[in-house]
């Protein structure tokens, strides 16, 4: 289909036109992502509130207030600054320092004064070293369940199936990590119960978590590629796959798989992106300094600069999950590809 | 009177709720084509028993929700003064469960506590020894004699269980048995008066023949009943002299906690829907039907709000509004009060990050039915576009609301526990499966270990999740009209 | 039988609650020759085909019979044995194209998978066979197509590919279950022609599953008839149109709109098919037949065969000689009707109740981040018209053509781009809402999808009011009641119906609730957009008859939008022809149906299978419908006509009268050409 070096050329730009079309509608909703932290973080309590809250109701004096706020640079007003001259009226403001800057990447600093920015730079490899084969191992775990659920529908292993995943999904995603740790790790000493190391050695901190996270979700997803697979193995092309004489297990394949792929990629491309931004659960618990541990700790110290961060950037990637969602569909499905 | 009756935030959105749920089956029960997949839901067996499950549950959260506050004794004359103190109608229930609290840890069932303590005996000598618990088998003479004791007394109570349950189980049978009966058929209400002779009535041998074929038909459910009973018996009983489920770091009972937390479970589930279906259904079915810049800005803004990861949102959220309880102490009169907004305000939160979803879905089904040729007839009379909406649009989606609730159910109570360990979720003071979970999870640690508050949790966090999963899945399965039936159409 | 490909017996085929779908049914098919299996929707035969290839849903179970093909007992084969039969022996094509083709998967990848199944071909000869059947079924430039998906083709197109995939495996047998009722009239007729070549080609058998007698007019060589589950008759086409014999059969024959029905009501067959499983003892057919006697509902009847080689399920033929007089009787010819509007002045202007001029909808197609108008689909584009009080203008043209979308219009549900809809002289078009809602009770619409038009979580009584309650009709809701009962009286349902809820009324009783909701208002104009293609024929005449006594009592004015020129012919006083969007030609029933002047109408006419298999010379109409969004240069039709000129292509032609009332806009007849 490709061979036509003339039609790719047209099919390449009309993507590189998609996109940029895609990427320009993106653009509204950070915006309104930002304006909705902004409210949430300087209007409804304003900086005031904040230091007084931080401080304790019993040491706040007008002048503790001041200097917290001059600590963290919020002693400005909030979205116009009359004091100021020129461009400065704009952006000498909390709003312009604290919220439009995020669009730069610019995060700021934490309240302990490291730079949010390389906190983030340094912390997404070890959120990745235990998101991404979780993800990964997970997505053939799960698809392969369900696909021999799908083949074997409507029998006991089939029903034996669907109760285990309900079963599976109605137990709290705390009781895996800390059977799992208490199971494997206190009991058995198979693995460390918690850390983590770079390089080869830190397999044996990445197994636990990694696998506790597989088991976590293997209930709630299974069941759903299982109804996806019902759904398209109930459609007319697969009875006319059946008619030509192809076994279940090829119409399975090369005629069910390919179809799902449509809402599987809808579900799935979206999180690759925000794999980066780890799981605060399993990195508290494993003690794993990847940015979901960097977001509870965040949270506990109530420092609002680096929750403030966590929520733009996770915004932002989920959003370039969204973009490489709709470019998957052009991958799998010829309707978007070539109309 | 001696106490005043509180009403709490969150106990009024249970009551608005409830009054809902109850008018909308006064609404169902009159309406034959709406009664159907409640009859299908009727029909499954799992369905009826992990309802039997949740009603207990429900049962549980309800008297827990009639809150007071007892007057304390007149000090001459004066006008009369109430504790600070909240209770509930359960609290009062179970006095002894809350009152009867030890020193610190003991295990499930125990007579001592957990750890060995320097004891001074009669003699003024000190030794290390597990101490007797003050309450917990307080009533034995020596500790060898635990076992027979437990051992006697949860069957005794298994057994007044079993009783009581068969009993009401026959009773109900009889009744419900003898309402079919009456209303054979359904449909014509003129012969009820000259109805055939009702069953009780009716000789010996048939009228056991035709219970037989109800409890046939309804075994399952029976059963269940039954051994729940036996259940309820044998804690019950236990429970008047021993802490069943152990005891935890402040020697508070921890069967009492997990029947605290599932109020708190409860009302996550349910109260959150009272902010996501207003906002999900308006929304959705404006954005569906009218199109255009109403269609555009609703869009905007859900995918705005869910392209936030919910758990930041959450996070943020409930952080800010920390901010305002904690710098806003003057607006609570009691600490039960206190938590309770936080409560309210956490299932703002989740409804605000949580109706985009079923928003999208009702948009969606909204897009596809406004080109029904129903719509297009209303519109040819010129009927309202608020008629359309109310009188078309939205009976049907009613079914993909309902299956949203209940699927949305278990999610939120498990989300609970998750957020309150991250310390977004509940006031640290309120009881709930995630603050226990979060108290006890460092207790695996210890030597020895303390596992029963943790597996308490889980246990019950279990057990509820699963009648609601169970439970849900029969009600999709009855609404969904994709799942295309034989039955019911003709 | 000797020469036998397929021989089924006894075949039973049931829901697992023991309901049976396919009840003992036999039939057997010669080699090269087509057996139709003929009924009406519910009855079993789609069931049936898929019975043989053992390809049945969940939840339904062969539970008996056999059936040998070309020798082999199907249903003793082992599963994998099974697989090469289909595909293999025997091939199949169903209903809906643009669903049966997997989306994701080239036409050539689709045709190439049983090319490597059941004839071992892989790569590049895999691939010059595919292109091979694809020439063969008629698809233009086929090496380009084998590289396209689905979507991009039409649905002809699709049928085609289907096709071409079904006899990729050589079949000895071909089940087609109801191939070209998706399909517009033209383009079944390419379908059938292309079935019938290929069958004299190869020499296979066709198993034809249809609903349509003129189909089976076209096809068949041996008919069998089904009703509920069994077959009730079964011949050769000659015999079984010469002189059909079970009551059913008569009645659907009788029961077809046509030309020579005009002045009298149709034979419907009262009430519906009986539910599945409702029957278990006497004939089936016994509710609704009016030669029933007591015998019918007590015995089942036995197969009977007669002179000829013909079979038929019916008492009636059972004793020889028991009732001799009932069995040549026929039904006896309804009385005339007499005719509103007929012979009174047929288009009197000052008369006309809806005038519409030069009217358009353009839908703006838009692309591009900022969303450009880049251009229109020009779905309805200037179309002129006028109907008479108490008269009916049918609007004919196949999907596509604008006339559901010129429907919308003219109510205002989609508003016009231009031109005028006027209404009793009163213009519709530019009126503020509520404004419009005064005028809004003299025109209603009546819809196609009787499934569909009426909201199921309404009462019947709620849906009737709707309507008056919004425009205030009925002083009060006493009033209305009673106006209820009367509206339902009108189109034949009890009045008890207006308690109940739609679902408990089967199709037909559907349309008629649909009907009493539109006459609640009192309108004097109804569109009725393809009101009866849903509906099975037997039922079709029901509402047929239903809107020809309607009209005549309460004076009113259709216009009927349709692609059934059978229904036109019953129906219309006068026709309008509709293509991409314009009207091609207008006249008179009587003119447009019997001197076609327009390519094009004759083209539709000639399409359309004939059950007397008179068919007037066939006119092979090439390709499909052109996209409105852009359409051809000059006459729009002119790249599907074989008549088409230089001036043609040019310009599009004016409109040339040949009588008072029969105008076609065409160069053939214009002074140019003529």
């Amino acid at each position: 289909m490709f061979g036509n070096p003339m039609f790719a050329r047209t099919i390449l730009k009309l993507m590189i036109a998609y996109l940029i079309r895609r990427i320009l509608y993106a653009i509204p909703i950070l915006i309104g992502v930002n304006l909705l932290t902004f409210a949430l973080f300087f209007v409804v309590n304003t900086p005031d509130d904040m230091a007084r809250m931080q401080l304790g109701i019993k040491r706040v004096t007008p002048e503790a207030i001041e200097k917290w706020k001059q600590q963290r640079g919020y002693d400005k007003p909030l979205l116009l600054n009359s004091a100021a001259s020129g461009a400065g009226k704009l952006t000498d403001t909390i709003f312009w320092q604290k919220s439009a800057s995020m669009f730069v990447l610019d995060f700021g600093y934490s309240d302990d004064g490291r730079s949010i920015a390389r906190e983030i730079a340094q912390r997404m490899g070890p959120s990745l070293a235990i998101a991404l084969p979780t993800f990964l191992i997970g997505l053939v775990v799960y698809v392969s369940f369900a696909l021999l659920m799908t083949l074997f529908r409507a029998t006991a292993l089939d029903i034996a199936g669907v109760a285990l995943c309900v079963l599976l999904m109605s137990v709290s995603g705390l009781f895996y990590i800390i059977g799992g740790q208490f199971v494997v790790s206190k009991l058995w000493h198979l693995v460390p119960i918690s850390g983590y190391d770079g390089g080869i050695g830190g397999f044996r901190f990445v197994v636990l978590p990694v696998v506790i996270g597989v088991i976590g979700s293997v209930g709630s997803s299974s069941r759903w590629y299982r109804t996806i697979f019902l759904e398209e193995s109930g459609k007319d092309y697969v009875r006319t796959a059946r008619a030509k004489g192809l076994s279940e297990l090829r119409v399975l394949f090369s005629h069910v798989l390919k179809n799902a792929m449509i809402p599987i990629l809808t579900g799935v491309v979206v999180v690759i992106p925000l794999l980066f931004m780890g799981s605060l659960l399993t990195e508290s618990f494993f003690g794993i300094p990847g940015l979901g541990s960097y977001t509870i700790d965040a949270i506990n110290a109530q420092d609002f600069s680096v929750v403030r961060a966590m929520v733009f950037l996770g915004s932002l990637l989920y959003i370039v999950g969204l973009i490489l969602t709709d470019v998957s569909y052009t991958v799998v499905d010829p309707r978007v590809r070539l109309s | 009177m001696s106490f005043m009756p509180v009403i709490l935030w969150s106990d009024a959105l249970v009551f608005l709720l409830l009054a809902a749920g109850i008018s909308g089956a006064w609404y169902v029960r009159r309406r034959e084509h709406l009664l159907l997949p409640w009859r299908r839901v009727a029909q499954s067996a799992t369905a009826m028993v992990s309802l039997a499950v949740l009603s207990l549950f429900f049962a549980v959260g309800l008297l827990d929700t009639l809150h007071y506050r007892v007057a304390l004794p007149e000090k001459n004359g004066s006008a009369s003064v109430y504790s600070p103190e909240v209770l509930s109608v359960f609290d009062k229930l179970v006095t002894p469960l809350r009152t009867q609290t030890e020193k610190t840890y003991s295990a499930p069932l125990a007579v001592t506590l957990h750890a060995k303590e320097s004891i001074s005996d009669a003699q003024g000598r000190v030794l290390r020894d597990y101490p007797r618990l003050r309450y917990g088998g307080a009533h034995l003479a020596d500790v060898s004699q635990r076992d027979g004791d437990v051992l006697w007394r949860g069957f005794k109570g298994a057994m007044g269980g079993l009783v009581v349950g068969v009993l009401i189980a026959g009773i109900t049978s009889l009744l419900r048995m003898q309402n079919l009966d009456g209303n054979n058929p359904p449909q014509s209400p003129l012969v009820r008066g000259n109805a055939r002779t009702p069953p009780l009535t009716r000789g010996g041998w048939e009228g056991l023949a035709h219970l037989k074929k109800y409890i046939d038909s309804n075994y399952a459910l029976i059963i269940a009943f039954i051994i729940i009973a036996a259940l309820i018996g044998a804690t019950a009983s236990l429970a008047s002299v021993y802490h069943v489920l152990g005891t935890d770091k402040v020697g508070q009972d921890v069967l009492y906690l997990s029947l605290k937390s599932i109020r708190t479970g409860l009302i996550i589930g349910t109260v959150t829907t009272l902010v996501t279906l207003p906002l999900a259904l308006l929304l959705g079915i404006a954005a569906g039907y009218l199109r255009g810049w109403v269609d555009d800005v609703i869009q905007y803004v859900y995918t705005v709000l869910s392209s936030i990861p919910s758990v930041l949102l959450i996070a943020a959220a409930v952080l800010m509004m920390q901010v305002t309880i904690d710098t806003h102490p003057e607006w609570f009169d009691t600490a039960a009060s206190r938590a309770d907004l936080r409560l309210v305000f956490l299932c703002l939160i989740l409804g605000m990050t949580s109706w985009t979803g079923l928003c999208r879905l009702l948009r969606g089904e909204t897009l596809k039915l406004r080109e029904q040729e129903y719509i297009l007839a209303a519109q040819a009379f010129g009927v309202s576009t608020l008629g359309i909406l109310a009188r078309h649009i939205v009976p049907n989606v009613m079914h993909i609301i309902l299956i949203a609730l209940v699927m949305d159910f278990s999610a939120l109570v498990l989300a609970e526990a998750v957020l309150s360990y991250v310390g977004v979720g509940v006031d640290p003071s309120m009881i709930s499966f995630g603050t226990m979970i979060n108290a006890a999870r460092l207790e695996m640690g210890r030597e020895p270990m303390v596992w029963w508050a943790l597996a308490a949790a889980f246990g019950f966090m279990l057990a509820l999740v699963l009648a609601a999963n169970l439970f849900a899945d029969a009600v999709r399965d009855a609404f969904d009209p994709r799942l295309n039936r034989s039955e019911g159409t003709a | 039988m000797m020469n036998n490909i397929l021989d089924v017996s006894s075949l039973v085929t049931q829901l697992r609650n023991g309901a049976r779908i396919v009840d003992d049914i036999s039939f057997s098919i010669k080699a090269g020759e087509t057996f139709a299996l003929l009924g009406e929707s519910g009855c079993g035969k789609s069931m049936t085909a898929l019975s043989l290839l053992r390809l049945l849903p969940d939840g339904v179970v062969n539970a008996g019979g056999t059936a040998q093909l070309d020798g082999v007992n199907l249903f003793d084969l082992r599963e994998r044995d099974m697989r090469n039969v289909r595909g293999g022996t025997a091939a199949m094509i169903f209903q809906e194209p643009a669903l049966s083709l997997n989306p994701v998967m080239t036409v050539g990848q689709q045709i190439a998978e049983v090319l490597t199944l059941h004839q071992g071909l892989r790569g590049a000869a895999a691939q010059r066979r595919s292109v091979d059947l694809l020439d063969q079924v008629g698809i233009p430039d086929a090496a380009r197509r084998m590289m396209e998906y689905p979507f991009q083709l039409s649905g002809g197109m699709k049928q085609r590919v289907m096709i071409a995939m079904a006899l990729a495996g050589q079949p000895k047998l071909l089940i087609a279950d109801e191939p070209t009722t998706a399909l517009d009239v033209t383009i079944q007729a390419q379908v059938l022609q292309l079935l019938r070549d290929t069958q004299a080609a190869s020499g296979m058998s066709l198993l034809l599953i249809t609903h349509d007698l003129g189909v089976v007019a076209e096809m068949a060589h041996q008919v069998g008839v089904m009703y509920a589950g069994q077959i009730v008759e079964q011949a050769s086409r000659a015999q079984l149109f010469a002189r059909p014999l079970h009551p059913y059969t008569q009645k659907l024959f009788a029961a077809l709109p046509g030309a020579m029905r005009r002045n009298q009501p149709l034979t419907a067959i009262p009430g519906n098919v009986p539910p599945l499983g409702s029957i278990t003892q006497g004939c089936r057919f016994t509710p609704r037949c009016d030669r029933a006697w007591a015998l019918c509902s007590e015995q089942t009847p036995g197969w009977t065969v007669l002179d000829g080689g013909r079979g038929v399920r019916c008492h009636l033929y059972q004793e020889r000689g028991a009732r001799s007089e009932d069995r040549e009787k026929t039904p006896s010819p309804p009385t005339p009707l007499p005719q509103a509007g007929e012979g009174s002045s047929i288009l009197d202007p000052r008369s006309s109740i809806l005038e519409v001029s030069d009217l358009k909808v353009h839908f703006p197609i838009r692309k591009g981040i900022l969303q450009r108008v880049v251009g229109q689909v020009k779905a309805v584009d200037g179309v002129s018209l006028e109907i008479p009080q108490g008269h009916t203008l049918a609007l004919v043209g196949e999907s596509g053509c604008g006339k559901t979308t010129l429907g919308k219009a003219l109510l205002q549900l989609i508003p016009p781009t231009a031109g005028s809809v006027k209404f009793d002289g009163h213009e519709l078009t530019g009126l503020a809402a509520r404004e419009l809602r005064t005028r809004r009770a003299a025109m209603q619409m009546v819809f196609q999808d009787p499934y569909a038009s009426l909201n199921s979580k309404m009462r019947v009584a709620e849906v009737l009011e709707e309507g008056m309650a919004a425009l205030n009709i009925g002083s009060n809701s006493k009033a209305r009641q009673a106006r209820l009962d009367i509206l339902l009286d009108q189109v034949g349902l009890e009045r008890t119906a207006k308690w109940r809820y739609p679902h408990e009324f089967s199709g037909g009783q559907r349309q008629r609730i649909a009907i009493a909701r539109a006459l609640a208002v009192s309108p004097r104009l109804l569109i009725c957009d393809e009101p009866t293609s849903a509906l099975d024929v037997s039922v079709q005449a029901q509402i047929l008859n239903l809107l020809k006594s309607l009209q005549r009592e309460l004076n009113l004015s259709y216009l009927f939008i349709t692609h059934n020129l059978a229904v036109v012919e019953y129906i219309a006083h006068e026709v309008c022809v509709m293509y991409l969007g314009r009207i091609v030609e207008r006249g008179t029933a009587e003119e447009v149906l019997r001197s076609p002047k327009h390519p094009y109408t004759r083209a539709l006419l000639s399409a359309v299978p004939r059950i007397d298999g008179s068919g007037v010379e066939r006119i092979k109409l090439e390709g499909d419908l052109p996209s409105p969004a852009n359409p051809p240069q000059g006459c729009h039709f002119a790249p599907r006509c074989a008549h088409a000129g230089e001036s043609c292509r040019a310009g599009y032609p004016p409109a040339t009268s040949h009588s008072a009332t029969h105008t076609v806009q065409c160069f053939l007849y214009g002074p140019d050409l003529n």
